[in-house]
């Protein structure tokens, strides 16, 4: 009784009641700033510690390829007997090899060489590589029956046969590597191009787009080029590797670079013959060439989910 | 009906053909007409030919054979620019899948704005954006969401951003190939509901092509039931509800079930089969039952349906 009388008695005020909540706190949309895809994986590359160290790794080694040679006092080609086999020392900081060579300036010479060879394939492989298989792939048909056998009769031609032929020709030296990276380097980078431009020019989007009248060009650069790159990127990135060792495999069978030049596969091959006696001189090449290897794989990696956007978390 | 149709579709038929021997007649020759702010709904079984017609319709396919008349344009055979352009900006598909309909790696203003690209429909930027900004509340979204990406978004929103790229060119006709079928019931109705009031404000004329009869029922103002890539019959939605003849019609109007348990409990489906009933849809032609309904049937088979 007591109760009910004393809330009768009880007038409510305007002030008695507060919102729950506060009203702003609701509004949490807000309109995000516009800004271009390539800034967002930009951010999203930065923040994987991963590929940044890979990607600073590549740029000390390729400074140090450029301008160790001529800054050191030494030429990668001196030859001088007296002072064969040095233990690495404050003179020769990686030593000297068997014909008395610095080992520091050869080995980014050699850095360089291989370095190059590594660009040259990434540059054969997208520009032959992806264009062709982007062709066959989107246009398909006869466009594609026919480029599909021709690239089948390239691909059955051995690659030491091509080298060989070539080098009747040609001088044995870097251009003429290259020329037979070219040759056959491109073609699984094709293939992988191809199969993905098949499967994603099926897909619903695309034909979106095609209702919506998007040309060939429209459709390959902004459709289905963006929905590959992962495979791309994946790709290209074991393609280095390849690119180094093979160029370090024809150097071992003669058929490489002429005996002065060097690049880190002959240092390495040079170094192994005699491992026991001067260790230094084969397994400072191979660290630098591990450590590439190594940061052009991180870089891939990193690269791959920076341009994902299902990678993003907002 | 003195208006001209927005869409004349006249005996198209659209094959392909598998091997040297074998050739898949996916539409054998049918023929309807959709008047400007009206909806026609495309019926019929899985595999009947209701996708091959949409798509045949709005060109991703080269028509076998008949005329599609498109605003008083045909639009079937050769075209020239300007045609292609009116087809490509005035006619517009709604797909099926929402996921698979939006580019991944694209942001939703861009694949909004696609249109508008392709066909340079805007001046400055912040008319395109503004464009997209308008689509974006017309089909319920807002304009925080322009800047996201398709996978941020649920299945009925992506379905809304779909529908927003395909009205962003102002079409007067929209192909909706299944356009629900792959969201859940509550947003179906929520994705309907919201096609319905984009056609009052905007007066589009809808072909929508469903499998869901309850659905059709609801949108459509004429319906055309489609089998084996015959059109058995057309009408409009009372006609063909309230008076269907042909019996794979009414056996597929037995097969939608009744809300009432009672009467689900006593509902009959009738069962269909082409092989045994002894139809031959060749040798059909198109009998005029009343007003706009007609049925795909031999002079016997009209007499002993209507009986």
């Amino acid at each position: 009784m007591t109760q009910s009388e004393a809330l009768k008695k009880y007038q409510f005020q305007p002030e008695d009641f507060q919102l729950a909540q506060h009203r702003d706190a609701l509004e949490v949309d807000q309109v995000m700033p516009a800004r271009p895809a390539w800034k967002d994986s930009i951010n999203l590359f930065l923040r994987n510690k991963g590929a940044v160290i890979g990607i600073i790794c590549i740029v000390i080694i390729t400074l140090f390829a450029i301008f160790a040679p001529m800054l050191s006092s030494w030429k990668y080609d001196d030859i001088n007997t007296s002072i064969q086999n040095i233990s690495p020392c404050a003179q020769h900081w990686f030593g000297t090899d068997t014909l008395g060579r610095d080992l520091w300036v050869r080995l980014w010479q050699g850095t360089r060489i291989s370095l190059f060879v590594a660009v040259a394939a990434i540059l054969i492989d997208v520009v032959i590589g992806v264009t062709y298989g982007m062709i066959s792939g989107y246009f398909g048909g006869k466009v594609d029956s026919v480029m599909q056998r021709i690239q089948e009769v390239i691909n059955s031609i051995p690659t030491l046969v091509v080298l060989t032929i070539l080098l009747m020709v040609m001088k044995s030296n870097l251009f003429t590597i290259i020329m037979a990276l070219a040759f056959t380097e491109w073609i699984g980078m094709s293939r992988i191009t191809r199969a993905q431009v098949l499967k994603t020019k099926e897909e619903e989007f695309v034909l979106a787009s095609r209702t919506l009248g998007a040309g060939s060009f429209f459709i390959i650069f902004k459709e289905i080029l963006p929905n590959i790159y992962s495979q791309m990127i994946i790709m290209v990135m074991m393609s280095i590797p390849n690119a180094i060792f093979y160029e370090a495999y024809l150097s071992f069978v003669g058929l490489g670079l002429p005996i002065p030049e060097a690049s880190l596969g002959t240092l390495i091959n040079d170094g192994f013959n005699t491992l026991t006696i001067t260790p230094y001189q084969m397994t400072i090449p191979v660290i630098v060439f591990s450590i590439l290897m190594l940061s052009f794989n991180l870089v891939g990696d990193g690269l791959r989910d920076a341009l994902d956007p299902t990678m993003k978390e907002m | 009906m003195s208006e001209q149709p927005i869409l004349e579709v006249k005996n198209l038929k659209q094959y392909f053909k598998v091997s040297r021997k074998f050739t898949v007649k996916a539409v054998d020759g049918i023929s309807f007409k959709i008047m400007p702010g009206q909806t026609y709904g495309l019926v019929g079984e899985s595999g009947s030919g209701k996708s091959t017609t949409g798509r045949s319709i709005i060109r991703l396919y080269k028509p076998t054979d008949g005329e599609v008349i498109f605003n008083g344009k045909n639009i079937s055979g050769q075209m020239t620019k300007e045609e292609l352009k009116l087809l490509r900006t005035k006619m517009q598909m709604i797909f099926q899948d929402p996921m698979a309909c939006l580019n991944p790696r694209r942001k939703v203003m861009d694949i909004i704005a696609e249109g508008l690209d392709i066909h340079k429909e805007y001046k400055t930027e912040q008319e395109r954006e503004q464009k997209v900004y308008d689509m974006l509340e017309l089909v319920g979204l807002s304009k925080e969401h322009a800047n996201r990406y398709p996978h941020q978004f649920s299945g009925g929103q992506r379905q809304r951003i779909g529908i927003a790229r395909a009205l962003v060119m102002r079409p007067q006709l929209v192909i909706a190939d299944e356009a629900i079928s792959a969201l859940d019931v509550s947003i179906q109705a929520q994705v309907v509901n919201l096609m319905k009031k984009i056609q009052k404000k905007t007066n589009t004329a809808y072909l929508f092509i469903a499998h869901d009869l309850s659905m059709v029922k609801y949108i459509s103002d004429h319906i055309g039931v489609l089998h084996l890539g015959h059109l058995v019959e057309t009408g409009t939605t009372d006609e063909i509800f309230n008076n269907p003849i042909h019996p794979y019609t009414k056996s597929l109007l037995s097969a939608i079930p009744e809300p009432n348990p009672r009467v689900e409990k006593t509902r009959k489906s009738q069962s269909y089969d082409y092989e045994t009933s002894g139809i031959d849809y060749h040798k059909g032609t198109e009998h005029h039952v009343e007003g706009t309904h007609y049925v795909l049937a031999t002079d016997e088979e009209f007499a002993q349906w209507t009986k």
